[in-house]
């Protein structure tokens, strides 16, 4: 066409216009780190296994826990989930049921058979591991990922530690605990059973190990002072759920009180009510509110008929009859005794009152520092003797698998690089997507998939598993309520709403990318990015 | 084939003979049987494909035709006075985008006074606008006017006015050679568009121009219009090629070869000039006159040659530019630049009024006789005019000029004072 | 039926431009890294322009529901002016612009001309701001609904004469401050009035689709874009589109005053068949009008030096009509 001049002009010609040059500040696509990240002791990247899952591809999720956590089956049912405490969905409905979801990628993946292949040549190096509960396990599979050999040392029948000898199987099946015990050891961690280490520094003597890791746990019952008539009456809750596991059933009684405020007393609790008490009385010397124990289990424990005597310590015990005194709570909190007595009849009485740590296995390791009843560690989680690493229970730390799992994963990475003589740097944190930095509009309303709670009657009697999973559609739906806090998961807006199209859509999994010749640095984008991926920074003239 | 028929049925006939696609008008005497008789045609389906689409007002409609034109249709209205003027904006725009389309306009004036009769004001007032501006003589010209005008806009890519003096032959009953469609068809193509909205190669029509390049637009339209120059007279032949008759072109002379007078005008009047330059010529007064029918683009050349050396040229003008006085004189005096000789404005027929043989008898000798003012007012009747000034003069609140004139005259009867 | 499909989905629903997790079907045009950007790159509308965003939603739908078979008139004013200053031009389909006040009955032109040529799969649009709608080229749209042609006219309502430097139009809400509805006197800015509701007017022509939209809901402006291209015969769509500029508001906030407006009442977002209403988009999550007035200078003289009660509560009022009038409030919304 013999276009008039000037009047009549070609489409799209204006892209020669570079508007780019209007810009005093530039928008750049960020990861920001997500709470539940954050929170997460283990350090998993939830996000972005949930990320995998929303897309129903279960075996990438399943993998992108693995890079952090050996034990997703059992995380995903005995973690408290501190994730789902932070997670930021909590302030538009109800946190994403993260646990729910990782156990169900955990238990798909003991279905399915999936295994974790070892890529890294073999270092030649070996590591004893003391102790094969979570701590042990996971420093053992990931010095196996890293090519070193890892051979654990376990004092016990049985691989797990406290998730074996403490969790009740009705929260953590067995069969699942033993599948993910078997995965790692196929891997090729080798777990030595009935192996105590007496003497930490004779076996290192005589074993020349390259390193070593310690995760013994706390196990040796805390015991309260308790002039008793008839001790046979009192036993530990340690000691009564260890013993349950190999097999031995105590007889309680029809009326049993428990001692303590912690997830233990709950544990013991509920296990006493499934061994036949007829009523369990939880004594705890404070409210319910200042409970160390999750609210969840105090929860659980009270639809199951536990009952509770709140502000109460037990003084004596005789023939039955236990003096229990009434407290108060003075303006501090502490529990503050009013000289009140009353009696409470019982045939036994289970102390879950806490546990130290048996150091007596680390006299004579050298430099090895020992404060408040555990082992001092320093950030890279070696001992104050060189080449002896420690985690778990046994180092100052709260104490769940989480952390447990956790320290055994950091202290692997600080073995390995002991062992190539360097040091660890881990990458430096992302800035946290906290809340405000969303926008929360975008997020469909839609209330968390409860799992469906196995009816009281059946849970009270047995010990099958109180807490039943999510099926397929059900963690579909749950994964993709998470908001993918801080990290584009692709919903196009800030392709779509940028008036100057000076986003590019790279293709689905290679997200987007800015065209600064056409940007005019408006900041929508930013603002309408539901999950505050993007970040508006200054214009350098 | 000869028929008697109303002007405007003629002009009706051979538009929908040059096969419109689109027809927009919006009613406004004395245009309004050239477009019933469009829409009658239509509705009827004898002219088919098209469109006949009632506007909601005179903008509108040529709005349409520009839409329609850009499309790539060959468009069509019919105007007339204060249509045109609420048409103005659109009147630029079609020429300014350079959109071929045809528009009747159906001469008239312009309120207020509001008057529905004859004159040239409205036409001229839209001179300047970038079309081309054909005034035909009579109502065969009418007619063959807008075959030559489709051909002529759809060539050049502007748009043609084709202004045709109301009532005197819109509403005239004459003897009119309505061609046939093969005759039509052989001397008009289909519309072939310089520029179109097409899918299939979109483009951006209608752009916002800076001073970097208005200029250089503005220019190109007027040598456009120059190359028409070239172009109406060659079309004028074509079409005398294919109907046997001369219609259109530039202008029409008349007994101008040894005229030492020559008189001057646009449109219908021509036809009376002719018989008063017939009547002088028998006395033996040598006098000639030209019928202009090309007033945009302006032919200069044309019209210094049919001129060629006569002493004195009078204009008779149905249009009043107020305040200087004719816009075809003005015009005129670039075609004599250089040469000397005198041009004479007759305002005539303003509203209506007749233009009487004697009256132009009586001014061709006052101009012969070298009596006539450079301007003067055909049939003014100063009687009128001085009394109303003088009403003027004595009281402020003299009250609506009009009426007061048309009690003088008697039209109303006298208020009781 | 009536709405975009809710698609059930529950990381962003409905909500969101796209996500990787849609089935490409059920995902919108903007979505597509095929889009046409009808309105490419390079136009000169201001930072975050509510208009050039309008306007490419809106096109590029039509382009897909066409299979590009479009042509376009436009009318004067910011759209016309920063997508087509010579030597450039930002549009990709066939597009005309001719003069402020004609777009109806230029674009009426375009669809005579494809009848006659019986091109009917090509599709015409006009579209224009405010002004060019509801003030000059009033008339025009009129005729052209009242004939039914085949047109589906876009008014993209920014609320007042932008390209002129922000005058009052008759579409500028009560109490705004333009450049010819000041913020002096006694009466600070636009005056109270009701606002000339085109939507509802052109429903009174009963020509067979009448829908407000905004840049705020992207799925729903597709989806009656769309929905208009299925029909033939007189369309409007009247689309609110945010104008920092004018409005005083922030560039990245121009979506979210635009949600604002829809969610406190003042802009219904609905849709009407044969001049029936059939559809409206509740309210998600109702906010106060001050909220959305806030956000915008052109209101500030409602808030400092005091609180103008009076005034702040007449527009209040406003909202709370339209929410009865259109029924906006959902279930669980509170009232
Ligand atoms: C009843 C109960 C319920 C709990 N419930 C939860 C829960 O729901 N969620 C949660 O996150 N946490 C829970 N915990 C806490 C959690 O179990 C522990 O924090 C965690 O198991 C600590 O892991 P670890 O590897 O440090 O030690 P452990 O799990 O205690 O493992 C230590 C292992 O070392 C072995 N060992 C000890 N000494 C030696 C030695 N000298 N030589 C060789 N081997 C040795 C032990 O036999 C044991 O197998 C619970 C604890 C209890 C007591
Ligand atoms: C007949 C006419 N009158 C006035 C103008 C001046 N003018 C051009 S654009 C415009 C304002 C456009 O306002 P609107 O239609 O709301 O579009 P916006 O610029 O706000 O997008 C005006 C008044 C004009 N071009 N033509
Ligand atoms: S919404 Fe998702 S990414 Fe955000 S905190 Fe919750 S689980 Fe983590
Ligand atoms: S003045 Fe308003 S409508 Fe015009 S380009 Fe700027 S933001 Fe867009
Ligand atoms: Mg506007």
């Amino acid at each position: 066409m013999n276009k008039p001049f000037a009047i009549t002009l070609d489409v799209g010609s204006s892209l020669a216009n570079k508007t780019g040059s209007w810009r005093t500040e530039r928008p750049v696509y960020v990861d920001r780190l997500p709470p539940c990240n954050h929170a997460c002791p283990a350090g998993e990247n939830i996000q972005q296994w949930l990320y995998h899952a929303e897309e129903g591809n279960y075996e990438a999720a399943w993998r992108e826990i693995m890079r952090n956590n050996p034990l997703p089956a059992v995380m995903g049912r005995a973690c408290y989930h501190p994730c789902e405490g932070a997670c930021n969905r909590a302030q538009l409905d109800r946190p994403v049921g993260i646990h729910a979801i990782e156990r169900f990628l955990g238990d798909e993946a003991i279905r399915c058979g999936w295994k974790m292949p070892v890529e890294a040549p073999s270092s030649g190096k070996n590591v004893l591991v003391v102790g094969a509960g979570p701590s042990g396990l996971s420093c053992g599979y990931h010095l196996t990922l890293m090519g070193h050999q890892a051979t654990i040392y376990e004092a016990g029948p049985m691989a797990g530690g406290m998730m074996r000898f403490g969790i009740p199987k009705y929260r953590l099946p067995r069969d699942i605990l033993d599948a993910e015990i078997r995965r790692i050891e196929e891997m090729g961690v080798a777990i030595r059973l009935d192996t105590k280490v007496a003497d930490l520094a004779e076996t290192m003597r005589t074993h020349p190990f390259d390193a070593v890791f310690l995760a013994v746990g706390a196990h040796l019952a805390k015991r309260a002072y308790l002039p008793a008539g008839d001790a046979s009456r009192i036993l530990d809750a340690i000691g009564l759920l260890h013993n349950l596991e190999t097999g031995e059933k105590p007889l309680l009684g029809r009326r049993v009180l428990v001692y303590g405020g912690g997830n233990t007393a709950m544990d013991a609790a509920r296990t006493a009510k499934r061994l036949g008490a007829e009523e369990t009385i939880v004594v705890y010397r404070r409210t319910r509110e200042r409970m160390p124990a999750h609210d969840f289990e105090v929860q659980e424990a009270m639809e199951e008929g536990i009952m509770f005597k709140w502000l109460s310590t037990i003084k004596a015990e005789s023939g039955g009859t236990f003096t229990v005194e009434k407290m108060r709570l003075d303006d501090k909190g502490k529990p503050q005794p009013t000289g009140a007595f009353e009696t409470m009849e019982a045939d036994s009485l289970i102390l879950a009152l806490g546990q130290d740590v048996d150091l007596s296995f680390l006299t004579r390791v050298e430099g090895l520092e020992i404060e408040d009843g555990v082992v001092k560690v320093g950030p890279d989680m070696m001992t104050g003797c060189r080449g002896v690493f420690a985690g778990g229970d046994m180092v100052p730390a709260e104490r769940t698998i989480t952390v447990a799992v956790g320290h055994g994963k950091k202290a692997a990475r600080n073995i390995d690089a002991y062992l190539r003589g360097a040091t660890y740097a881990p990458p430096p944190k992302h800035e946290l997507a906290a809340f405000d930095k969303l926008n929360p509009w975008y997020y469909a309303d839609a209330s968390p998939t409860v799992q469906p709670i196995l009816d009281r009657a059946r849970r009270e009697s047995t010990f099958e598993e109180v807490v039943s999973g999510l099926d397929e559609s059900n963690a579909l739906f749950e994964a993709r309520r998470c908001l993918s806090c801080g990290n584009c998961f692709e919903c196009d807006n800030c392709y779509g709403v940028c008036p100057d199209n000076a986003v590019i859509k790279l293709g689905r999994g290679n997200r987007f990318e800015f065209n600064y010749d056409y940007c005019k640095g408006c900041g929508l984008c930013v603002q309408e990015c539901p999950c505050g991926a993007i970040r508006m920074e200054p214009e350098q003239i | 084939m000869l028929k008697q028929v109303e002007g405007s049925v003629a002009i009706a006939e051979s538009v929908a003979l040059c096969r419109p696609e689109v027809i927009c008008a919006y009613p406004i005497t004395p245009q309004t049987h050239i477009v019933e008789a469009l829409s009658r045609m239509v509705k009827d389906g004898r002219l088919h494909p098209c469109e006949y689409i009632n506007v909601e007002s005179e903008f509108a409609a040529l709005s349409v035709a520009i839409g329609a034109s850009a499309c790539g249709a060959r468009a069509y209205t019919a105007t007339a006075s204060q249509g045109i003027l609420f048409m103005a904006e659109a009147v630029y725009n079609a020429s300014g985008l350079g959109l071929p389309m045809v528009m009747t306009v159906g001469n008239r004036a312009i309120g207020a006074p509001i008057n529905i009769w004859n004159d040239h004001t409205d036409s001229m007032a839209l001179r300047d606008a970038g079309w081309i501006q054909l005034y035909a003589e009579t109502n065969q010209e009418a007619a063959d006017l807008h075959i030559q005008a489709f051909r002529l806009s759809e060539a050049i890519s502007l748009p043609v006015m084709v202004c045709v003096d109301g009532f005197i032959l819109t509403h005239a009953y004459e003897r009119v050679d309505v061609p046939t469609q093969e005759q039509v068809d052989a001397y008009l193509p289909r519309y072939e568009p310089r520029q179109v909205l097409d899918p299939a190669e979109p483009v951006t029509i209608g752009a916002m121009v800076g001073p970097e390049a208005f200029m250089e637009v503005r220019y190109l339209a007027h040598h456009r219009q120059m190359e028409a120059i070239g172009l109406i007279p060659e079309l004028a032949a074509e079409f005398h090629a294919v109907f046997g008759r001369d219609s259109g072109g530039l202008l029409h002379a008349y007994r101008t070869e040894d005229a030492d007078t020559v008189v001057c005008a646009l449109g219908s009047v021509n036809g009376t000039i002719k018989d008063v330059v017939d009547e002088l010529r028998d006395d033996g007064v040598r006098i000639g006159s030209i019928s202009l029918c090309s007033f945009r683009p302006f032919p200069m050349a044309a019209l210094a040659s049919a001129i060629g050396t006569a002493k004195r040229v009078v204009t008779i003008e149905k249009s009043l530019s107020i305040g200087i006085g004719g816009n075809l004189s003005h015009n005129l005096r670039m075609a004599l630049q250089g040469r000397g000789g005198e041009v004479h404005t007759v305002i005539a027929g303003l509203g209506g009024r007749s233009i009487t043989r004697e009256s132009l008898r009586r001014v061709f000798r006052e101009a012969i006789e070298n009596r006539l003012e450079p301007l003067s007012f055909l049939d003014l009747d100063r009687g009128v005019v001085e009394r109303q000034l003088e009403r003027e003069r004595q009281v402020r609140r003299s009250g609506p000029a009009a009426e007061a004139i048309l009690r003088d005259i008697g039209a109303v009867a006298a208020r009781p004072v | 039926m009536s709405g975009p499909a809710q698609v059930k989905f529950y990381q962003t629903g409905t909500f969101t431009i796209g996500n990787r997790l849609l089935d490409v079907s059920v995902r919108s045009v903007q979505a597509d890294e095929n889009r046409s950007n009808s309105l490419t790159s390079g136009h000169r509308a201001c930072q975050g322009c509510g208009e050039a965003l309008g306007a490419r939603y809106a096109l590029d739908t039509a382009m897909r529901a066409t299979g590009n078979r479009i042509v376009v008139a436009n009318a004067t004013g910011c759209l016309e002016v920063f997508s087509t200053p010579y030597p450039e031009s930002s549009w990709q389909m066939p597009w005309l612009h001719s003069l402020f006040g004609n777009a109806p009955a230029v674009a009426t032109g375009m669809a005579a001309a494809m009848k006659v040529k019986g091109r009917t799969d090509v599709r015409v649009i006009a579209q224009g701001g405010d002004g060019g709608t509801v003030d000059i080229g009033f008339g025009c749209l009129s005729g052209m609904f009242e004939r039914n042609d085949d047109v589906l006219y876009i008014c993209y309502d920014n609320e007042a004469y932008m390209n002129t430097g922000v005058q009052r139009s008759s579409a500028t809400p009560p109490a705004a401050r333009t450049a010819t509805t000041p913020a002096v006197g006694g009466e600070p800015g636009n005056v109270m009035h009701q606002g000339k509701n085109v939507p509802l007017i052109a429903m009174a022509h009963g020509i067979p689709y009448v829908a407000t939209a905004t840049v705020a809901d992207l799925r729903d402006l597709e989806y009656k874009v769309d929905r208009a291209m299925g029909i033939h015969g007189a369309r409007y769509l009247h689309v609110h589109v945010p104008c920092p500029l004018g409005w005083g508001s922030a560039p990245h906030d121009t979506v979210k005053v635009a949600r604002l407006a829809v969610e406190c009442g003042l802009f219904p977002v609905f849709e009407a068949v044969d001049g029936e209403v059939v559809g409206r988009r509740t309210i998600r999550r109702r906010v106060a009008t001050d909220e959305y007035l806030k956000l915008q200078s052109r209101f500030r003289h409602l808030f400092s030096p005091k609180r103008d009660e009076e005034r702040l509560a007449a527009i209040q009022a406003i909202a709370d009509r339209n929410i009865a009038r259109f029924g906006l409030l959902g279930e669980g919304v509170p009232a």
